[in-house]
């Protein structure tokens, strides 16, 4: 196997090793993505000389017996919407276009200290707002299992390129399923974290009270390494929680199971590719022949997720995206005389079709006279939604669904939103509820197209979820099938 | 599916600071017709008795001690600014 | 028909913190433009807020001097509208849940002489509430340039009832307000440096009635008798509109103190649609009576308690203690110097009148003073022991205020000690009586003040250095035998 496409774990116990390098690793990356993202796509920007300068520096380490842990020397790359200094951040934007962050994200800085190197700024759809990463401004990024199919979205680029082995790991985030459904479109892992595991700060926000960061990788054991370098409570994100961080890596031998798994029948309706529908199922049986309990469990609240979320995220986001107004920084309209022009022409000459629209009902929905009509209802059905999944948790400890209704669809297939936005439906009660979910590659389409399933855990119980999916992930390794390219 | 009434999309673009064309205009009346439609059927929950969840996970009192930290030097501060003179941000003149 | 006015004041006070309200940036004034600033204050991508615990502590101790009900529980919301010195184009503040809700401001209205105490009311509040402070714009010829230094800094927003009835009250209402926040070291309130900014809503309708009338907002209030010429300007335009066969639109005003004229900004049509939400990005706060229970240890006692406890137990004039309550400190000082002298009004004299003089004089602020209260305490025993004649004691006072020297050196250095030889004291009153038997003639019907008439000539014989209880005890033994 080239070492582009090895896992986390395996490439970290070959540095520990010094059988190789990291010079050599981000060599074979970079070449790797220089062989192959002009079919994939999947970057918005590199900067080879920085990451090879941060390869040597870790080699330096190493050399030196101050390697600083598992991650050192590992190429690690990173949806365009988290901050890395002195690097582009566009959001996949017209508006950002020619941004560069003055400063790191915790995560960032985090994965830093840990001497992983911040590698590459992968595409999405603009803003993370979109399923398919078509709604980048700058290019639509390809599935690598079939180039005609979309990668998913929006952290699209960051699924693309660890699938296609541009990266070794890499980081997107999930508002409403954009780290799992294109995790499961590209046949890699996506662990959305608990709301409030993994700090924000440094994170171009969408809709603030569902957004959370998390890892791409290969398979389930990788996650649980990555995972650990970016969860902790950070002072400066207010909606970061205090707990305890484990180690969820060892936590995958010492959680043996077995466990009480939840199968809501509100997730296997009308809709559901039935290939996609057999893999999951196949999936519950190896479950079940393990030893797992398998329980129908009922979230009753699940219809409404979509409304919920379409009001929510959009009105966060009518405010989110009110800063990018061609002032401070970001695009500024050519055709701007007076101030009204700022706003108004280079907001339009900045975001594309989907962010207008998204604005568009954001801003309706919290418009005087309508707020208790769409955004307190929503609040309030989303106090329901939740506790649908806390009540289950009362006879489950995980609940398995498919990750997305169908295998990756066609580049263009979506035209109407609601139909995109209808993709989102077993993803979005997870981020409405703020529970961790993950999806793990359980198979491939007559076709050849990869598909996830999706685990839903408790809150911040990542190290129990993470076994669970393990369980599955390790002996099966899905992941570490290869698309031809 | 019609658009619905109420939402007056050049109200609500003039809130939000977006020129739409005429063109969009009248696909986004469309294509959030049909979403609100969709979300229209909150509409038939019951949510008398259920609080509102603001936050997933709320707790209280998330605050830091007043101890000032260096911000950012005023280059680094204004670097992607489209126009600055006098390390202030230039726009065309506001009146008040 | 005669006409009442409404008014109701939205006060906007900056409170004094290290780092801003929700970024630990240094917050602070007279900066260069844009130094201020961190990725939080400049709105950048990704970037999120996190609470001033100290800014919490002093609204909430704004909140229990005024007499508020501290909410047990209050959070944060967006209110949103485009403004190029809004970072976010939306501030964080509070919409339905203020920490502070209700209370009051006591005020004191004009007494009928300058002597004389004015009747005391309380205006009632709404609300207080916590938000964050904009940039600010510098406008030149062809375009406006932005400062975000002010951005982000701790602003509270003091909401009154509709209850002011004049500008006088208003202005009444703004020194006590002012005061009270300046006692609480909540804030400088330095109107001119933008610490305290005040809108008025204002209405009037005829006396009677008890309907509101169209209320207009004005606005750039910006020093406290630009609101009493303002609100005063205002009622006389509705009152004129309205006689006039007109009637009053429901608009925003922009008052320019310096011409006495205001113009219209925006009507009510052109209303912003804030688009209030809670903010996802804090948490709210929970206030427990341990918490308040802190403050209330940190409050001070409110200028009009103070001024009603010196009438009491120092018995000194009303108009000496309209002096001293406003200025926390300057009461401080005295009450020191009352109790090391034990004479509260002749303290209160030397402070209010030389000691104010000559800090003004040479521009030096009390903290910085030379003169202290055992200084105070000390002239005042000088005076009353007959070493010093008051003229004497006028000119070490002057002196101890540049020198910072006690006043007992300075009267050694510049041989101010009153003139003591009893023989010659004598023969100068025997002098005086005989040359003014028409005081005399008076002394002996009854009018005990006609002594003062032959004090004069004694003391210009003694060249101003004699002791005045000596010059008083001879001359009062002299005329009971003459
Ligand atoms: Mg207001
Ligand atoms: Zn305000």
């Amino acid at each position: 196997m080239p070492l582009y496409f090895r896992t986390l774990t395996e490439l970290a116990d070959q540095l520990a090793a010094k059988t190789i390098t990291s010079t050599e690793l981000t060599q074979a990356v970079i070449a790797r993505t220089k062989a192959v993202d002009f079919q994939v796509k999947a970057f918005n920007s590199f900067d080879e000389a920085d990451a090879l300068s941060q390869a040597a520096a870790s080699d330096t380490r190493r050399a030196a017996g101050q390697a600083r842990g598992p991650l050192d020397g590992i190429p690690i790359g990173f949806k365009d919407v988290i901050a890395v200094a002195g690097q582009p951040l566009t959001a996949s934007s017209k508006m950002l276009a020619n941004f560069i962050s003055p400063y790191d994200a915790t995560v960032t800085q985090k994965l830093k200290q840990a001497g992983a190197v911040c590698w590459g700024r992968l595409n999405l759809d603009e803003f993370a707002m979109g399923s398919s990463t078509e709604n980048s401004a700058f290019h639509t990024t390809r599935n690598p299992y079939d180039l005609e199919r979309v990668p998913g979205g929006s952290s699209g680029g960051s699924a693309a390129a660890l699938a296609a082995g541009e990266a070794i790991a890499t980081l997107g985030s999930d508002t409403g399923g954009s780290i799992r459904q294109p995790a499961a479109l590209c046949n890699v892992v996506g662990l959305k974290p608990t709301y409030g595991l993994v700090s924000r700060f440094g994170l171009i926000a969408f809709a603030s009270s569902l957004d959370q960061i998390g890892p791409f990788t290969r398979t389930v054991e990788d996650s649980a390494l990555l995972l650990r370098a970016i969860a902790g409570h950070d002072e400066r994100d207010s909606t970061s929680f205090k707990t305890e961080i484990p180690d969820y890596r060892a936590a995958l031998q010492e959680k043996p199971g077995p466990w009480r798994i939840g199968i809501p029948k509100e997730y296997f309706g009308e809709g559901l590719d039935p290939e996609v529908a057999a893999a999951v199922q196949k999936a519950v049986e190896y479950y079940k022949s393990i030893g797992c309990e398998i329980k129908d469990v009922s979230l009753p609240h699940t219809e409404y997720g979509v409304g919920v979320y379409y009001i929510i995220a959009t009105a966060e986001c009518s405010s989110n995206l009110a800063r990018y107004d061609g002032v401070r920084y970001g695009h500024r309209s050519k055709e701007a005389k007076d101030i009204l022009d700022v706003y108004f022409k280079s907001r339009a000459e900045g975001f594309g079709p989907e962010v207008k629209r998204r604005i568009i009902l954001g801003t309706y929905v919290l418009s005087s006279g309508y707020y208790d009509a769409y955004y307190l209802r929503a609040q309030k059905v989303r106090t329901l939604i939740r506790n649908d999944f806390l009540e289950a948790y009362k006879s489950v400890d995980v609940i398995l669904t498919p990750t997305s209704p169908t295998p990756a669809f066609k580049r263009g297939a979506k035209a109407d939103p609601l139909a995109m936005y209808l993709c989102d439906v077993y993803t979005i009660g997870v981020n409405l509820a703020g529970l961790p979910g993950i999806s793990v590659p359980c198979g491939f389409s007559r076709g050849g197209l990869p598909i996830g399933m999706q685990l839903i855990g408790q809150p911040f119980r990542e190290a129990d979820l993470l076994a669970v999916a393990n369980a599955y992930d390790a002996p099966h390794a899905w992941g570490k099938k290869t698309p031809t390219l | 599916m019609s658009s619905p009434i109420e939402l007056n999309i050049d109200h609500v673009a003039n809130l939000a600071r977006l020129a739409l064309t005429p063109e969009e205009k009248a696909e986004f009346a469309q294509q959030l017709g049909d979403v609100l439609h969709h979300i229209e059927q909150l509409s038939k929950v019951d949510v008398s008795q259920v609080e509102a969840t603001a936050h997933a996970f709320p707790v209280y009192n998330v605050w830091a001690e007043d101890v000032a930290q260096p911000g950012l030097p005023v280059e680094l501060a204004l670097q992607n600014a489209p126009a600055q003179r006098n390390h202030m941000i230039v726009v065309p003149k506001v009146m008040e | 028909m005669n006409y009442e006015a409404v008014i109701g004041l939205e006060v906007h006070v900056q409170i004094k913190t290290h780092s801003k309200v929700f970024t630990r940036v240094a917050a602070g004034y007279g900066q260069p433009e844009n130094t201020l600033t961190d990725p939080v204050v400049l709105a950048l991508p990704g970037v999120l807020p996190v609470m001033n615990k100290a800014a919490l502590d002093a609204i909430i101790k704004a909140g229990l001097l005024l007499g508020c009900e501290i909410a047990p529980i209050c959070k944060w919301d967006r209110k949103n509208y485009f403004y190029p010195d809004s970072p976010k184009n939306y501030q964080i503040s509070q919409y339905d849940q203020p920490i502070c809700v209700g209370g009051r401001v006591e005020i004191e209205l004009p007494g009928s002489a300058r002597n004389v105490m004015g009747e005391h009311t309380h205006i009632a509040l709404t609300r207080i509430h916590l938000e964050e402070d904009v940039g600010k714009l510098n406008h030149f010829a062809h375009d406006s340039l932005v400062d975000y230094n002010r951005a982000g800094t701790p602003l509270m927003e003091i909401v009154s009832e509709p209850v002011i009835r004049s500008a006088e009250e208003a202005y009444a209402y703004l020194t006590s307000l002012r005061a009270t926040m300046i006692y609480g070291g909540i804030s400088d309130c330095d109107m001119e440096k933008g610490q305290l900014r005040c809108d008025a809503n204002i209405s009037i309708r005829p006396v009677g009635e008890t309907r509101l009338g169209t209320k207009v907002e004005l606005k750039n209030l910006n020093s406290i008798s630009f609101v009493r010429d303002g609100i005063e300007h205002e009622i006389k335009r509705q009152i004129a509109v309205v006689q006039s066969g007109g009637t009053i639109v429901q608009e925003t005003r922009d008052y320019d103190g310096m011409t006495g004229t205001s113009q219209s900004l925006r009507t009510k049509e052109m209303a912003h649609d804030y688009r209030y939400f809670p903010d996802p990005d804090l948490m709210p706060v929970k206030v427990d009576a341990a918490w308040k229970a802190r403050i209330q240890t940190e409050c001070p006692e409110l200028p009009f308690d103070k001024q009603r406890r010196f009438l009491t137990q120092y018995q000194i004039p009303y108009t000496l203690t309209s002096v001293l309550i406003w200025d926390r400190a300057l009461a401080n000082f005295f009450e020191q110097a009352a109790k090391l002298c034990g004479r509260p009004q002749a303290a209160a004299n030397w402070i209010v009148n030389d000691l104010l003089r000559e800090l003004s004089h040479a521009q030096v602020a009390l903290a910085d003073s030379k003169v202290t209260p055992a200084h105070i305490a000390e002239l005042v025993a000088l005076v009353d022991s007959g070493t010093v004649t008051n003229n004497a004691a006028k000119e070490v006072f002057v002196d101890m205020a540049a020198t910072g020297d006690k006043p007992g050196v300075i009267v050694e250095r510049k041989g101010l000690k009153a003139e003591t030889n009893a023989d010659e004291l004598e023969g100068w009153c025997r002098e005086s009586i005989a040359a003014n038997p028409k005081a005399l003639a008076e002394f002996k019907a009854g009018k005990e003040s006609a002594i003062n008439a032959f004090k004069g000539p004694v003391m210009k014989a003694a060249k101003g250095k004699a002791n005045p209880k000596l010059v008083d005890e001879t001359l009062h033994r002299l005329l009971a035998q003459a």
